[in-house]
């Protein structure tokens, strides 16, 4: 996809004062939190997880390179090959020659945000190829010829009625005059259609959350079995993979799915957790006859030994998303590529460059929640303060946004913004303050709290407390 | 110079030193040769395995997996049959052709049809047997291989899964050390195409983040639990 992340403030002007998405990202964003916390809270080994997850994550960065040719040969032994691509030019070329091997007409895909981040899906089509998503949501925004606006909710911008107006146009075989104002019949409705085209399907193409050097596995979760109907069906299955989504072990994998789940969307464990070795085995009566790991690197391993190779751990959970006030008041798109939020703020710069993306980091109140549900503890605000350092020094930034201010400065030249922070921020910290009365840090007014602690907000704003005193004024 | 020594060559750069050499390559053969656990939670593994099939069973079923108990395999056909009736579905089956399901005495349900093999389009209820199952999540492990077609645990609306009570073990973890006691008795070379972890049935919260159940994979998953695992394993045999 071409970023917009240069048009970052017009994205986000937009996006807030965009009814429909406001109302979506109201009811989708009450959910994150409250089931990630219950799922935390049933697992008293949770946090001891998140510091056994960090410790994985390092000490297999210290030695990606043994990792990485240790996968590779186990892949081989295994009957798969391992394509390495410098670059998204590469990796797309990579997939199209092993798509053109077997003249593939159609190409499923479970979700996957690298195929976002190399635009598979335009490429695809430039060349004769016919991308289907089967992600329910991913399915949904492919209709719809937009990008994903979350990394584990792509559609959840969007309300019922925008997906019922999507299908409406888009299935036209059926009958136009059908109801379809349940979830239910529009799930239902997605299920009937996509089953002949992942039966048909030439090729399917699927992420990975872990590759495991031991044995030479992707594993993927999903929660629909899009993926395991994506991998199992065709002729050839492709992963696609950044080098960082190394472990070296299935404990080691393990460890990382413990977290993964209860991080992303509060369940125990994801549905369907699947780990596949190589090609079909002989003797076996399903299972793809080809088995592709794409590696892409895409500036990855020069994130290695900077102060940015922290951001390498990422398992791509989302929590950081679910609970960053600016998401929750601008959604996905306003961020103006792949990743959104907290870790799209440090990532995106890396990924497509300062020129095009060095505002994101500003987008930041700097609350500190991003790092600590992060469940292999990126320290995400200590990096946008590095890339604000960077921007400074290359002297991207215009003059308000100098000073070790920018970040202020950006929320406080946006009242609409501001605005809509504190409103979100004060339900949001009212719940997340209460266990210790206190915060350490707090929005938009970070250099403050730096040296003092405020009260936690009582979860009301001054406005509507004292609309309320006045009514009770006037009852008396 | 090609993409992969590019890659590796800019790793190296990075992390300033040159290929390891073969002696810290040896440490971490070493322990990619005998894989350490991590931390694995309490939840299951400090209960007894009375208390981990309970478990099992507990979480299986929050996440609306059913789960139906027979005291032994002689009792599957009839807990199919009924089960299949309550929910008014076809007894036209598609089951994995692994012996395991040879031992049950299909005969004396002769109006349960099975098909033994891969899963089609067409087919409306699958049955397979679980290769282990974890208490800690109530997650059902299965493996692909001749005997296995993957398809029938995805394909069909409904799959239905056999399971003794003493495949049920803690962690994943004792399922990767079965997973390797199984490679290692096949003589190194068993490594299965794929490995199901499926808990519950299939789902989706993509429309306004409210959960439906069947997206793409089966809507109803329904396991037939037999026995109590209390004879069938000597404790000597448990992975750990
Ligand atoms: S930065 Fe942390 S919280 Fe955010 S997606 Fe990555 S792993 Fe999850």
């Amino acid at each position: 996809m071409q970023p917009t992340s240069h048009a970052f403030k017009a994205n986000v002007d937009k996006a807030l004062g965009d009814a429909t998405l406001q109302t979506a990202l109201g009811l989708a964003m009450l959910g994150f939190g409250p089931k990630r916390r219950s799922a935390v809270e049933r697992l008293p080994e949770f946090e001891a997880l998140r510091e056994e997850g960090r410790r994985i994550k390092n000490q297999t960065l210290e030695h990606l390179d043994y990792y990485l040719e240790t996968f590779e040969r186990n892949v081989t032994r295994w009957g798969g090959k391992v394509h390495w691509c410098r670059t998204p030019g590469e990796a797309r070329e990579a997939v199209l020659a092993i798509c053109r091997s077997v003249d593939a007409k159609t190409v499923t895909k479970g979700k996957s945000m690298i195929a976002e981040e190399i635009a598979l899906n335009d490429f695809l089509e430039e060349n004769k190829i016919t991308p289907v998503e089967t992600d329910l949501g991913e399915y949904i925004i492919q209709l719809r010829h937009e990008p994903p606006s979350h990394l584990i909710a792509p559609a959840f911008h969007l309300l019922k009625e925008q997906v019922a107006d999507v299908f409406r146009s888009s299935h036209t075989e059926l009958d136009p005059a059908r109801s379809l104002v349940e979830p239910r019949v529009l799930c239902d409705e997605a299920r009937e259609i996509l089953r002949p085209k992942f039966l048909a399907a030439d090729v399917g193409i699927t992420g990975a959350n872990c590759l495991v050097a031991e044995t030479g596995s992707s594993i993927i979760v999903t929660n629909e079995g899009n993926g395991d109907l994506t991998q199992t069906l065709p002729k050839i299955h492709i992963v696609l993979a950044s080098l960082e989504k190394i472990v070296p072990t299935l404990e080691d994998a393990t460890t990382i799915l413990r977290l993964l789940a209860r991080s992303a969307t509060g369940q125990e464990f994801s549905t369907y957790t699947t780990m596949s070795t190589g090609p079909r085995r002989d003797g076996d009566l399903d299972g793809p006859e080809q088995y592709h790991v794409i590696l892409l690197d895409n500036g990855r391993s020069a994130m290695l030994g900077t102060e940015f190779q922290d951001m390498l751990r990422c398992i791509r959970c989302a929590a950081c998303i679910n609970h960053c006030p600016v998401f929750s008041a601008v959604g996905g798109h306003a961020y103006g590529w792949v990743y959104p939020g907290p870790m799209g703020s440090v990532l995106t710069p890396k990924l497509v460059g300062v020129a095009e993306a060095g505002h994101l980091p500003n987008a930041s109140t700097f609350c500190g929640r991003c790092e600590s549900v992060c469940p292999v503890k990126i320290p995400l605000p200590k990096m946008m303060r590095h890339w604000r350092e960077r921007e400074f020094e290359q002297k991207l930034s215009p003059a308000p946004y100098r000073f070790g201010l920018s970040a202020w400065a950006f929320l406080a030249t946006r009242p609409a913004l501001y605005q809509a922070l504190t409103g979100v921020a004060m339900r949001v910290l009212a719940a997340f303050g209460k266990r210790r009365g206190h915060f350490r840090s707090l929005p938009l007014a970070g250099g403050w709290t730096s040296v003092r602690d405020m009260p936690a907000p009582q979860g009301r704003s001054f406005q509507s407390l004292w609309a309320e005193r006045q009514k009770a004024k006037a009852g008396r | 110079m090609s993409g992969r020594e590019d890659i590796l060559g800019g790793i190296r750069k990075a992390l300033k030193r040159g290929p390891l050499d073969a002696a810290a390559a040896a440490v971490l053969d070493a322990r990619l040769a005998a894989p350490a656990r991590n931390l694995i939670p309490a939840r299951a593994t400090s209960l007894d395995h009375p208390g981990q099939v309970e478990l099992f069973v507990a979480m299986a079923e929050e996440v609306q997996t059913t789960v139906d108990r027979v005291a032994a395999l002689a009792d599957v056909p009839q807990a199919v049959a009924a089960y299949l009736a309550s929910e008014n579905l076809p007894a036209d089956l598609v089951a994995s052709p692994d012996p395991v399901l040879d031992d049950i005495p299909w005969a004396e349900r002769p109006m349960l049809r099975l098909r033994r093999g891969k899963a089609e389009g067409g087919d409306k209820v699958g049955l397979t047997p679980a290769f282990a199952a974890v208490a800690e999540t109530g997650t059902l492990m299965l493996i692909s291989g001749p005997q296995n077609p993957t398809t029938i645990n995805f394909l069909p609306d409904t799959h239905i899964v056999v399971l003794r009570a003493d495949q049920i073990v803690a962690s994943y973890e004792d399922g990767w050390t079965l997973l390797r006691q199984r490679q290692a008795a096949a003589g190194d070379a068993a490594l299965p195409r794929t490995v199901n972890f499926i808990t519950g049935p299939s789902r989706t919260g993509d429309i306004e983040q409210r959960m439906q159940l069947g997206a793409h994979g089966p809507r109803r998953l329904h396991i037939v639990l037999v026995g109590d695992g209390a004879a069938e394993r000597p404790a000597g045999e448990r992975p750990g």
